[in-house]
């Protein structure tokens, strides 16, 4: 792009900066080519974790080891989730935070714009660091990339190999990327609305955001702190989590679980804002129980911090500690189903057309409903005996998580792609993906409830002979959705190359600031604020 | 009384399902339009639940799953009811509302949330309270304690009040995992010497780790619980039927974390008694032979044993180990070291050293409690002279008999 600038000095409107080629992307302070960033980073790590679970997949096609042995497999399975989570899904919600928040509420840009380009710019190392001692393995240097699972718990992330340094520290970027994000996210959600956009006048999506930075800012740095005597304890001779020195290897648990239960909600609150946007879209009516929904999204962000011990329930906790977290993990349900009150609710007696982002905003209520339901029962300490590190918690939480999360995104990358190319993508390739998608992610993890039932423990390299069909069954379903994820990739790379001009409001139904703009919007907008009524 | 009241709901939940059992396998024209729900009777549910506790959990589940089917159903029957008659092609004209307006629709938009509140405090909150009340009860009128301790990658389980103590380890064959022979029956969930248990007894479990965290896990006992190192946590089991119960550890633990199974033999009590005291036997005749002077064959004929079940995992069958994390035997200097000092005491560092007392923060535990005289002495002697190394020397039974009470 060119650089020509305007009478006063400022980039002209359509200019993308100061610089141009990869010295634009390295120092931009604009928030769409940040915004961009992040989601292409987000969708470029989609695929990196995806494909380690498939191999992962692959190997458990069928038993016997075939393809890896135990060590490697338990590497995939740990960096998978870490990818996914950190890599991924974060930077997905950051970079919708980035694209639409300034449009959604009026403001020329993020408040902290230097800040966001570093922000940004952690996470390629991060993933860099935990990725690396794959390869350096290969060179025959160290044994590995971190093979204790996502959850790093000790004593065995203490025993393990370089790896567990490379991810500890990896972590610790990635959450002071995460921090930065959501430091920016207050401030300008704080200073810069548009005059007369009161908070209670803010849309969803920007409350679901606020309250996912709060939770980053309460629980990342505990989640530091946790690795952090995990280094010590591995190499400066700390005792932190060994018994023999005074140290509780639960304490890890408690640390680490009162940032992971809250992580959950960091990666669906951003997924909840835009759901009512969608769902309100698409049916051609006001959303349902705006203040319900914000009210919703505060208890769960207060709840989500109380009820951490409900993952670790046969470590042998005391039983007023069991009935306590087994009831406040229960009261979260009430919220919950506030939302989905509100969902069906914003959807009942409207006007509904089925474009691919309702489709996925329909497919995510459903799914999503699963998860919520069994994570009711996965609540209750008795049943969770039998139901915890099996494969009953992985279906449950990848239908928390992709369902939830993924599909979440995929409904926001949808529905404001045009918003941010200017072209419509094409339906018809969309549609196919969001029926590929709940059908091999259906097809993937429904076999995964059954197998828990049966008694197969989560994270093992290879199974008992009993657990063969539903295996083959899931392997065959995972292949699917991931080959199906290229659809979605093409169709966006075919967007941003051309395609049907998109009007500004892109949707009949849609509604809010973002929509007052041209599609895509220009390089620097709402230099003058709208004013809200 | 309350328990007796679950016993009887549990015995009629399981007639009932004797009942379905009966009737389905009768059912051939059923069968056969559904084949995978006649063939498989527990494939979609838990295993056929063999303790108070996992009869328990399996009503629990079953309730749970129901009430969770009823709300999964009438939610998204609303939901599908409006997205077929609320939308644009039949021509439905889009309301206005966004909030409920009047007393009534409150009401309306209330009921939902007090049935909720119902369910979870009240309908599912109350038996999970009572559940987990008997669940961790683990000692009124516990008749016996066994001792679980979880290492990488076996079980060692120990009856104090019998003395008896030994540790269990998977005993499918690698070539099995690896593909080069036919799997069998029980692939993965078999080992060399099960814990057995009487059927009746109330067993107070005791559990714990000498490395990482482990999860003892028998699905059909409805028991799961952590093996942390430097800690008992405990559970209880009163298993109602004589039988093989099989299961595995459930917290990733290293490696091998596939391949640590859980083997129960269930028996009635006059077999277990029969059981423990042939148990005391062996282990009389096992401590007498550390007093006498073993020959070096005898030693490594016995050290090779001990060696493939214990130390085969990480240190492999040549010896040659998994550089870096678990060194090589073969050519190690700590091996080739000298044995012990000119005192007859342990040097620190030493071969012994490591087998008695482990390395820390690695996975290499302190075997000093685990293995007996004549196994210690036996796995010493045959990997100073085995893989290639020719130390030439031996350790007797008697010595390392000697070396513990000097730790003590």
């Amino acid at each position: 792009m060119n650089t020509a600038t305007t009478a006063n000095g400022h980039p002209a409107p359509h200019g993308a900066g100061h610089y141009g080629g990869v010295l634009r992307w390295l120092t931009t302070t604009n928030h769409k080519d940040i915004g961009t960033m992040y989601l292409t980073f987000s969708l470029l790590m989609f695929f990196v974790g995806g494909s380690m679970i498939l191999a992962v997949r692959a190997e458990l096609f069928s038993p016997g080891l075939q393809l890896m042995q135990p060590e490697f497999f338990n590497q995939l399975v740990g960096v998978h989730a870490l990818v996914m989570i950190f890599a991924a899904l974060m930077p997905a919600a950051t970079g919708f935070a980035n694209w639409m928040l300034p449009l959604m509420i009026g403001a020329p840009d993020m408040a902290l714009p230097r800040l966001n380009n570093w922000g940004f710019w952690l996470l390629p190392p991060a993933a860099l660091l935990l990725t690396l001692p794959f390869f350096l393995a290969l060179f025959g240097i160290g044994d590995g990339a971190l093979a204790t699972g996502w959850t790093f718990y000790a004593p065995l992330s203490v025993q393990g190999g370089m790896g567990v340094d490379f991810a500890i520290l990896a972590v610790h970027i990635f959450g002071i990327s995460s921090i930065m994000g959501s430091i920016n996210v207050i401030v300008t959600i704080f200073n810069m609305r548009a005059p007369g956009m009161t908070l209670m006048k803010m849309p969803l999506f920007a409350w679901g955001w606020l309250i996912t930075a709060f939770l980053l800012l309460a629980t990342l740095p505990v989640l530091a702190g946790a690795v952090t005597m995990l280094l010590t304890d591995r190499h400066f001779g700390t005792q932190f989590f060994d018994a023999a020195g005074g140290g509780d290897p639960i304490l890890f648990q408690h640390l680490f679980w009162f940032f992971g239960h809250p992580e959950v909600y960091i990666l669906l609150l951003p997924v909840w804002g835009l759901m009512p946007h969608v769902l309100a879209t698409f049916s051609r009516k006001p959303a349902y129980g705006y203040k319900a929904q914000v009210y919703s999204f505060i208890a769960i962000g207060v709840l989500s911090l109380v009820v951490w011990a409900h993952h670790f329930f046969t470590a042998g906790l005391p039983v007023p500690a069991l009935i306590y977290f087994m009831f406040s993990t229960m009261a979260i349900s009430i919220p919950l189903a506030v939302l989905f009150f509100c969902w069906i609710a914003t959807m009942w007696k409207g006007a509904m057309t089925f474009e691919t982002p309702m489709l996925f905003a329909v497919g995510f209520i459903v799914l999503f409903g699963i998860a919520g339901l069994t994570g009711l029962i996965l609540a209750d300490v008795a049943a969770d005996a039998q139901y915890h590190h099996s494969y009953f918690v992985v279906a449950h939480f990848h239908y928390a998580l992709f369902t939830g999360g993924i599909m979440g995104v995929m409904t926001g990358v949808y529905y404001w792609l045009p918003k941010w190319t200017g072209h419509m993508y094409s339906e018809k390739l969309g549609k196919l993906h969001f029926w590929l998608t709940v059908f091999s992610f259906n097809l993937t993890f429904m076999p995964q409830f059954f197998l828990g039932l049966a008694g197969m423990p989560r994270r093992i390299p290879d199974y008992a002979l009993q657990f063969a069909e539903f295996n083959a069954i899931s392997s065959v379903g995972a292949m699917i959705l991931g080959v199906s994820q290229l659809l979605f990739a093409w169709n966006i790379w075919s967007c941003i190359r051309g395609g049907e001009k998109a009007e500004a409001r892109v949707w009949e139904g849609a509604d809010g600031l973002e929509w007052e703009l041209p599609s895509p919007p220009p390089h620097h907008s709402w230099e003058t604020q709208p004013v809200i009524k | 009384m309350e328990s007796s009241a679950l016993h009887s709901r549990a015995v009629g939940s399981s007639r009932v399902s004797a009942c379905l059992r009966r009737t389905s396998s009768r059912a051939l024209a059923a069968s056969l339009l559904l084949p995978g729900a006649a063939a498989a009777e527990y494939k979609f549910n838990f295993p056929e639940p063999v303790t108070p506790i996992a009869r328990e959990t399996l009503h629990i589940h079953n309730e749970f799953m129901l009430i969770i089917t009823i709300l999964f159903v009438v939610v998204f029957a609303i939901m599908i009811y409006s997205m077929i008659k609320h939308r644009k092609s039949v021509g439905h004209a889009p309301s206005q509302f966004s909030g409920p307006s009047g007393a009534m629709q409150w009401f309306w938009a209330l009921i939902p949330f007090a049935i909720l509140l119902f369910i979870d405090f009240v309908l599912m909150g109350i038996p999970a309270v009572q559940a987990i009340i008997s669940m961790e009860d683990t000692k009124t009128r516990a008749d016996m304690v066994l001792k679980v301790t979880g290492m990488q990658w076996k079980w060692q389980y120990e009856y104090p009040e019998a003395g008896i103590k030994f540790i269990s380890t998977m005993s499918t064959p690698r070539a099995q995992i690896a593909n080069a022979e036919a799997k069998g029956e029980h692939y993965l969930l078999e080992v060399d010497k099960p814990v057995v248990l009487p059927v009746g007894k109330k067993v107070r479990i005791l559990l714990t780790s000498t490395d990482v965290i482990h999860t003892w896990w028998v699905p059909q006992f409805g028991v799961k619980r952590d093996a942390i190192p430097g800690f008992l946590r405990e559970t209880w089991v009163l298993i109602e039927k004589p039988g093989i119960y099989r299961g595995q550890c459930a917290e990733l633990c290293g490696k091998d974390h596939g391949f640590m199974p859980v083997v129960v033999h269930a028996v009635p009590e006059p077999e277990y008694l029969a059981w423990v005291e042939q148990q005391k036997a062996e282990a009389v005749a096992t401590a007498g032979s550390a007093d006498r002077a073993w020959s070096s064959e005898e030693l490594i004929a016995e050290g090779k044993a001990v060696y493939n079940k214990v130390c085969v995992a990480c240190h492999q069958d040549q010896g040659q180990g998994v550089p870096p994390v678990f060194p090589a035997l073969a050519g190690s200097k700590i091996v080739a070291g000298p044995l012990l000092d000119m005192n007859g005491r342990i040097i620190p560092d030493s071969h012994v050293d490591r087998v008695f007392n482990g390395k820390a923060g690695t996975a290499m535990q302190a075997f000093r409690e685990t293995l007996s005289d004549v196994e210690l002495a036996a796995v010493i002697t045959y990997e100073r002279n085995s893989f290639g190394n020719k130390v030439g020397d031996m350790i007797q039974p008697a010595q390392i008999k000697a070396l513990r009470q000097e730790a003590k």
